[in-house]
């Protein structure tokens, strides 16, 4: 049976990369008793896979992996048991059934929502809440794209599904963006952030952003008219 | 969650932020205001070293078990934060409260080698404590030094308040006590260490002066005040199926050295390797009960998560129930897809039949640590393996489809001939040999062995048969090492060896610190502040700035490494009574001079003192 299985990731966590997250999650698998099934051969892992990498600094609401188990009780009981043996900062929010024939959580990965917000001290001096919506609107955004051998530049526009500035629960002006997120045409948040400041001449610092990743989306319609779902829609409650 | 201690912009830019944030799985969070005594226990190199040490993990549990303290842990900062954390003046913090640790009541350091003396003053520099005992006041949290350094803990007595000498699991809450009530009684802080003083097994350098003769070598330590003991006799637990044992071991998010569950079987020792300090320190050898064992795994493996288990001793094929308890963790871990990881066996058929079990064969290695080239040698240091037991087990090991093997040797050992050096090229090729003759052509994966021979350099260390003896000049080393390199490069089969021998300006200082007095404290304050930091790493290591040093204290290295030493010198360490007598070590040295060997403690007591802490191995027969 193959189980998709949202999280967050917040607070001290954000400073745990990947491959250390994908570590937690086998140690907390079998902490929380859940009857993951393994592959075979001489040293058998546990079949998991994740959706899409969350880079060091980053906090996230919708993060996603899919396990395959041998048996499992019910949605609210996996989750439970992982709740109880999850360590501050990282919580499960959601575990649903998928299909047999469900495309896997990485390949399905299409789109990804962030919020941006500015370090304190790290402001921009323009007025970038109100300019931010003529950034969006222009009819290209052409960025540097580096890479390995050498830099070119390219419109990331339409990797863009949608940028504007909104409200935070805490009355802070925050980005929210939705982007492409495909293994094929990733775009980092600070990619976005740093054009549109370059546009009103001003360079963006290192630690300048607190980025959460508020969900990650698969495309349900085509590709020149897509229907973003969040990934854990695709399964069931069991 | 507590708030970090660094912020972002830090984190960010310093190589795996994970060592610094604590947070892990089973890490004890307390309610501060609900403890009466808050701790830090230290061990001074990274995180991945240092959360892999079983020491801290037992201490850890033991002092979170009393409910009126909250045990932390701290790591000595990688080079790039360190450098940070001097610029901006942060304070080094605990992981669990990420609060300064300089606010704590005490500082444990555990000192498990001596290349990490200059770590340990990283630490109280960092921490903002004076480096100097002296220096220190109630504003600054009581330093505890402990671990195997400690047995000779004069080139480091300066740096601590007190050493606690022996195992853990016994004085603590002692200690403790005697805090509580020295604070509650407004007692100034000299007051609490003279206390102290007189509580078994701790050592406080403040109140012992030493008188050295002319030649250098130590007159007389003498206690400075009527009721300090002259003798701290070594601390032990004698009820190791009894004791502390952390059930629930921190789980670390990042790759560390030791990232398993670690199942200590037994401490001690029954083989008298006469180079080996470990085995002299941690006599009589005690076994753990098999039964607790099997439930510690259990609920160890079950709290952590972990995928594998290793079980830890010094010698586990002599644990006497070693068969009862692998079975049983091949039963129980085979189910749960977790793996048995079983160092320190000696290879029989037996332990091979054990290794087919559980390891990929194709991928793991076969080690022997013959530890000399010769017969000979090896019975100067009492190294009860011949070459026939290594033969044949590599043969059995070729038979069932090992190809890889890993021979330990040392370079340096008493009494060494070029004879013996070059019979670690012939021991190696016969080992070729005897794969190409027990495996037939056409059943040889790739068509080949591989040996791997490593050389260390010998180094005398305290409480050993070996204390009195001389150490090797670096140049005697490294001409001892490309001997050894040109003897592999003669063998017929010198296409399947690789050699590798370690570095001699390191294991110089190792053996100035190892066998140093209080006269080495002031070197290794100055080569600190001149930038000497993890000395352990090679690639930190600066034999410049330390052989600089040295010259400008005016401490003579030779003094401590290659000076002949007489049967009745006074050696900074006599005062440490570990069990083991300075007679019955005497005793051992003779006999390695005649080349004669000594059974081991299960076929004969040799009556070397240990017997006084009343159980384990020595009362074996009688019980």
């Amino acid at each position: 049976m193959k189980l998709r299985i949202k999280f967050a990731k917040f607070g001290a966590m954000r400073f745990i990369g990947h491959l250390d997250v994908m570590r937690y999650f086998q140690k907390a698998i079998r902490r929380a008793g859940i009857d993951i099934a393994y592959s075979g051969g001489f040293s058998p892992h546990q079949i998991m896979s994740f959706a899409a990498p969350l880079g060091v600094g980053l906090t996230s609401n919708g993060e996603y992996m899919d396990i395959e188990v041998v048996s499992a009780a019910s949605s609210e009981d996996i989750k439970n048991s992982l709740n109880k043996a999850m360590v501050p900062g990282i919580e499960i929010v959601s575990v649903t059934k998928l299909s047999d024939n469900a495309m896997n959580a990485m390949a399905s990965v299409t789109a990804a929502e962030y919020t941006v917000r500015f370090r304190e001290g790290y402001e921009p001096s323009f007025d970038w809440a109100h300019l931010i919506d003529a950034f969006y609107e222009q009819p290209s955004i052409l960025v540097n794209k580096k890479t390995k051998k050498s830099e070119v530049e390219m419109d990331i526009k339409p990797a863009i599904y949608s940028l504007k500035a909104v409200v935070d629960r805490n009355g802070t002006a925050v980005i929210r963006m939705l982007v492409d997120a495909s293994s094929s045409g990733n775009i980092k948040p600070g990619l976005v952030i740093e054009a549109f400041m370059k546009e009103h001449g001003e360079t963006l610092s290192q630690f300048a952003l607190e980025i959460t990743r508020e969900d990650t989306f698969t495309n349900t319609g085509t590709a020149e008219m897509p229907v973003f779902i969040p990934l854990d829609a695709v399964g069931d409650q069991f | 969650m507590n708030k970090l201690a660094l912020k972002d912009e830090i984190l960010l830019q310093v190589e795996k932020p994970a060592r610094y944030i604590g947070n892990e799985v089973n890490a004890v969070v307390k309610d501060k205001s609900a403890v009466a005594v808050r701790m830090a226990m230290c061990f001074p190199d990274i995180y991945e070293i240092g959360m892999s040490h079983l020491g801290i993990q037992i201490l850890y549990d033991m002092l979170n078990s009393f409910e009126d303290v909250w045990c932390e842990r701290v790591y000595s900062p990688w080079i790039d934060l360190d450098k940070i954390m001097r610029e901006e003046h942060i304070p080094l913090f605990a992981l669990e409260s990420q609060e300064p640790v300089k606010d704590m009541d005490f500082l444990g350091i555990t000192i498990q080698y001596e290349m990490c003396y200059t770590n340990i003053l990283q630490i109280l520099d960092l921490s903002q404590i004076p480096l100097l005992a002296k220096d220190r006041t109630w504003e600054h949290p009581i330093v505890i030094g402990g671990g195997p350094c400690t047995y000779n803990p004069e080139p480091i007595a300066d740096f601590f308040d007190m050493f606690y000498i022996g195992e853990g699991e016994t004085r603590y809450r002692e200690l403790i006590d005697l805090y509580k009530a020295s604070k509650k009684k407004n007692e100034s802080r000299t007051d609490f260490l003279r206390k102290a003083a007189k509580l078994p097994g701790i050592y406080v350098p403040m109140f012992y002066e030493v008188l050295y003769n002319e030649d250098g070598t130590i007159l007389e330590m003498r206690p400075t005040e009527e009721g300090i003991p002259k003798v701290i006799r070594k601390e032990i637990e004698m009820k190791v199926s009894d004791t502390y044992y952390p059930m629930k071991p921190v789980v670390p998010f990042i790759k560390v050295t030791q990232d398993r569950v670690v199942l200590e079987i037994q401490r001690g020792c029954i083989r008298g390797c006469r180079f080996c300090q470990a085995g002299q320190l941690y006599k009589p050898v005690r076994e753990r009960d098999v039964d607790v064992l099997k439930d510690y795994a259990i609920k160890m493996l079950k709290s952590t998560g972990h995928e594998e288990i290793s079980l830890s001793s010094l010698s586990s094929s002599d644990y006497s129930k070693l068969s009862e308890l692998i079975d049983f963790l091949i039963e129980e871990c085979g189910k749960n897809y977790i793996n048995i990881s079983l160092p320190s066996l000696r290879i029989d058929a037996f332990s091979l039949d054990v290794m087919s079990k559980v390891q990929d064969i194709r991928k793991s290695s076969l080690t022997f640590a013959p530890e000399a080239g010769s017969q000979r040698l090896r019975d100067v240091i009492n190294k009860g393996l011949t070459e026939e037991v290594i033969l044949k087990g590599a043969a059995m090991a070729f038979e069932s489809g090992w190809t890889r093997v890993k021979l330990y040797f040392m370079l340096g050992l008493p009494t060494e001939t070029e004879e013996d050096i070059r019979g670690i090229g012939d021991l190696s090729n016969k080992i070729a040999a005897t794969f190409f003759e027990t495996v037939p052509k056409e059943e040889r994966k790739n068509g080949k062995v591989q040996i791997v021979a490593s050389t260390s350099f010998f180094i005398p260390k305290p409480f050993t048969p070996f204390q009195w003896a001389k150490m090797n000049t670096k140049e005697e080393f490294i001409e001892k090492a490309y001997l050894t390199r040109n003897s592999i490069k003669e063998q017929l089969n010198q296409k399947s060896i690789k050699y590798n021998w370690h570095e001699a300006d390191m294991s110089v200082m190792e053996g100035v610190f190892a066998r140093g007095d209080r006269r080495v404290a002031e070197v290794i304050l100055k080569a600190y502040e001149k930038g000497c930091l993890f000395d352990a790493w090679s690639e930190y290591f600066r034999n410049d700035l330390w052989l600089q040093t040295f010259d400008e204290c005016g401490v003579n290295i030779d003094f401590y490494t290659t000076r002949e030493r007489s049967l009745d010198e006074v050696f900074p360490w006599d005062f440490i009574d570990c069990g083991v007598t300075k007679d019955f070590l005497k005793r051992e040295w003779g006999k390695a001079m005649a080349g004669e060997v000594s059974p081991n403690c299960r076929m004969q007591c040799l009556g070397c003192g240990a017997g006084i802490f009343g159980g384990g191995v020595c009362y074996e027969a009688k019980n």
